[in-house]
């Protein structure tokens, strides 16, 4: 009687296993939660001023969004991204935060074009000087605007900074 | 262990009493960051009250610290969808000012920029409202063509968007001949495209129904209200500046302003789609008689790019005329008056008004704003209708929030 | 009609009212008193031969800094055309800064309204009779009027409400799971 080989794992990324032979993958429970999220970013559109006509340009069909699983959401209750693009004014401020404050865990937010990253060419009485006065941010596109192409390498670089994310679900209080 | 529930819940019931509802600043349909406060009984409007505001980022304070050329700057982010007419608007402007003189080959140049930007305009503002109507099929060819006119545009100065191409004196850069040939292209298969987007909508029953004898405007009340541009003509009042005071080299080219009678949406969509024809009509023409010359006039004040060796890199040349630089050096400063000249931008009469109190950056500036006004005039449009009618009117009044706040 | 043939019917018309007539690269400036002003624009308008049913703009100007004499400290400037007729003129009326009122126009065109309400908001000049006076492009609690000469660009004061938010901000950030660049609060 022979012994029973075990079936070799074959190693697919650092620390995934893809078992031979069957549909079956094999990982630490946070890779997989990671490949999910970053899989199918749902953007929510807070588009102000100038930017947003890019950010249109990017979802419509010369760039596609959606190849990378990205559908835009009108509703900030069913988006896990919020794409801020444009400039934000002190009357506008309040809004970003309750509509920041009303999106579920876990939440991005990318500030694209320069006004947002940093107030951009406004320097005046009106314009926060960056959308990271009022929202924490992950990622930032500057540009003014930044091409539909930029704002698609934001979104990459979102998707690399979600697949080292660890544990973000095991801090609920 | 389940505990009994002992809240009762009331629910309101439309009886006829008031409902206030807010169409918040973030809404996927307001174009923009738009806040509109409606009374409601069940679906009529009441009253409507639209609040702006939320992109006021201070244009005209902060054209008060910067000199003339860098406002150039500042007037591309007014109206994004159609910087280069904004642009072309404010240098039109300083150059009325001031008495700048602008050579007949960038007139032309002009002139084809305004007008590619006028059709890559509408054809945002019809993929918009068609959108919000509920046709989403012409959003997709739309941006086809759009993307088109963009592409040609960054291959003309480098920026997809926000261009600040045209420059006080002439433009930055000449045309290249390989965008004349994809431009000339482009135009000759360009009102075979306007055709395919009415197949789509012209005819449709959903979209008469939602477009014809909704948001209807008599001349007097349309004038009353200060709206210009497409809104007006849709009501029958002619009034096209490129007409009245021509500026550029619209008055070397030969084109018709459509206007209808009816003002309703109808009217105003008919008055659109005819100007994109005359556009291509206008770029057809000022391809063909586009003469050979310089591009930015001699008394143009400094922030030329030069491409080649001897052009002017300052204020000061040994061949200027009887223009800016001459008043220059003779008097030491700029000359001090005021001025409101105003342009034909797709959307409506951009005005810029310019008090110069003879130092290099402007006294007081004022932007005339198309969709300022044709906001301020949307509660006499919708009240009455109902809540569907005013998405259609708001983008039948073709409004940019940029350009409102400022 | 030319500017300038306009200007001086103006003249003989409202001969007290008139204070100057300024021509600069063909564009005619009829400096006048507030008092008479809905008359005067209502002449305009209605006049046979005049006609100038198209207000192109409505804007303040804060006369703090400009060179020139006999100016008041705020002044309203309307710039009209007709559209059948083709001409145009500028008025400009000088309003006094102890008593920044003038009268509202809205009677004679109801897209003044929004006009005047930014007059209001950005120079702190007041329009007597109007339907609606307030804030239009600022919130409705800011302090001061920006386009004034005085006030700087970046401003003085911070905005209450941005002040409210920041703290806010502060408080909130504690429930926060983000690893986000914050900068409020920021140690």
């Amino acid at each position: 009687m022979g012994e029973i080989k075990e079936p070799a794992l074959v190693e697919i990324a650092d620390g995934v296993k893809k078992v031979p032979g069957v549909n079956a993958v094999l990982g630490p429970l946070n890779k997989l939660v990671n490949w999910g999220r970053s899989g199918s970013i749902w953007p929510m559109t807070f588009g102000l001023a100038c930017c947003a006509i890019e950010m249109m340009d990017a979802g419509a069909s010369t760039n596609d969004l959606d190849r990378f699983g990205i559908i835009f959401r009108a509703s900030p209750r069913q988006a896990d991204c919020m794409i801020v693009a444009g400039t934000l004014t002190k009357k506008m401020s309040p809004v970003l935060r309750r509509v920041y404050d009303q999106m579920p865990e876990p939440r991005y937010v990318l500030a694209m074009g320069s006004c947002a990253c940093s107030g951009g060419v406004f320097n005046s009485y009106a314009v926060t000087q960056g959308v990271d006065t009022i929202v924490p941010v992950d990622v930032y596109v500057p540009g003014c605007p930044p091409r539909p192409a930029a704002l698609m390498q934001g979104l990459i670089k979102l998707q690399e900074k979600i697949m080292e994310e660890q544990f973000r679900w095991s801090q609920w209080r | 262990m389940t505990r009994p529930i002992s809240k009762t819940i009331e629910v309101p019931v439309a009886d006829g009493e008031q409902y206030s509802l807010k169409m918040g600043p973030q809404h996927p349909a307001t174009h923009g960051v738009l806040r509109v406060d409606l009374d409601l009984d069940g679906e009529t409007i009441l009253k409507c009250t639209p609040h702006v505001g939320y992109l006021h980022r201070g244009f005209d304070k902060i054209a008060e610290h910067r000199t003339y050329a860098q406002g150039v700057i500042l007037s591309d982010r007014l109206d994004y969808i159609a910087a280069m007419a904004n642009n072309v608007g404010y240098c039109v402007a300083v150059e009325k000012l001031f008495g700048i003189s602008v050579p007949l080959r960038a007139k032309y140049i002009r002139t084809i920029v305004c007008e590619m930007s006028r059709i890559a305009s509408h054809l945002l503002w019809l993929a918009t409202h068609a959108l919000d109507i509920g046709a989403m099929t012409v959003f997709l060819y739309c941006f086809r063509e759009r993307e088109v006119m963009l592409d040609l545009f960054e291959e003309l100065c480098g920026a997809r968007l926000t261009f600040s191409y045209p420059r006080i004196g002439g433009v930055r850069q000449d045309v290249t001949r390989h965008f004349i040939e994809v431009l000339q292209q482009f135009i000759i298969e360009f009102p075979k495209n306007i055709e395919e987007y009415e197949t789509l909508i012209d005819t449709n029953r959903i979209w008469l129904k939602r477009t014809l004898g909704i948001g209807v405007l008599s001349a007097e009340e349309a004038l009353s209200l200060g709206l210009t541009g497409a809104c007006l003509r849709g009501s029958g009042v002619d009034y096209d500046i490129r007409k009245h005071r021509p500026y550029d080299a619209y008055d070397l080219v030969d084109f018709e302003v459509p206007t209808a009678n009816e003002g309703d949406i109808y009217a105003r969509y008919r008055c659109r789609m005819e100007e994109m024809r005359q556009s291509a009509r206008i770029i057809q023409q000022c391809i063909d008689q586009l003469p050979p010359g310089p591009i930015v006039g001699d008394d143009a004040p400094d922030l030329v790019m030069p491409l080649h060796g001897n052009r002017k890199t300052e204020a000061g040349s040994t061949t200027y005329g009887n223009g800016l630089i001459k008043f220059l050096e003779e008097n030491g400063e700029f000359p001090i008056g005021d001025t409101y000249v105003s342009t034909e931008v797709p959307k409506g009469e951009l005005g810029f008004y310019f008090i110069s109190d003879g130092s290099g950056r402007p006294y007081r500036m004022h932007v005339r704003s198309p969709s300022f006004i044709h906001i301020g005039a949307l509660p006499a449009l919708t009240e009455g209708s109902m809540i569907a009618d005013l998405i259609a009117n708001i983008g039948t009044l073709d409004v940019v929030l940029g350009g409102c706040d400022r | 009609m030319e500017s300038m043939e306009i200007a001086g019917k103006l003249q003989e018309r409202f001969p007290d009212e008139v204070l100057d007539i300024c021509d600069f690269h063909g564009q005619v400036g009829v400096v006048v008193r507030r008092d008479m002003i809905v008359d005067i624009l209502r002449w305009l308008k209605e006049g046979a031969d005049l006609k100038m049913d198209h207000l192109m703009d409505l804007c303040g100007v804060d006369n703090k800094q400009r060179p020139g004499k006999g100016l008041l400290r705020l002044e309203v400037v309307y710039n009209l055309y007709s559209i059948e007729l083709r001409h145009s003129i500028r008025i400009r009326a000088q309003v006094p800064e102890n008593d920044a009122t003038i009268d509202t126009v809205t009677t004679l065109w109801t897209g003044a309204d929004w006009h005047e309400r930014e007059c209001w908001d950005l120079m702190g000049i007041s329009f007597n009779g109007h339907p609606d006076m307030r804030r239009i492009l600022l919130p409705d609690d800011w302090v001061g009027h920006p386009l004034r000469k005085e006030y700087p660009l970046k401003g003085s004061v911070e905005w209450s409400g941005l002040e409210k938010l920041k703290n806010k901000v502060v408080q909130l950030q504690e429930y926060d799971l983000s690893d986000g660049t914050l900068r409020t609060g920021a140690k």
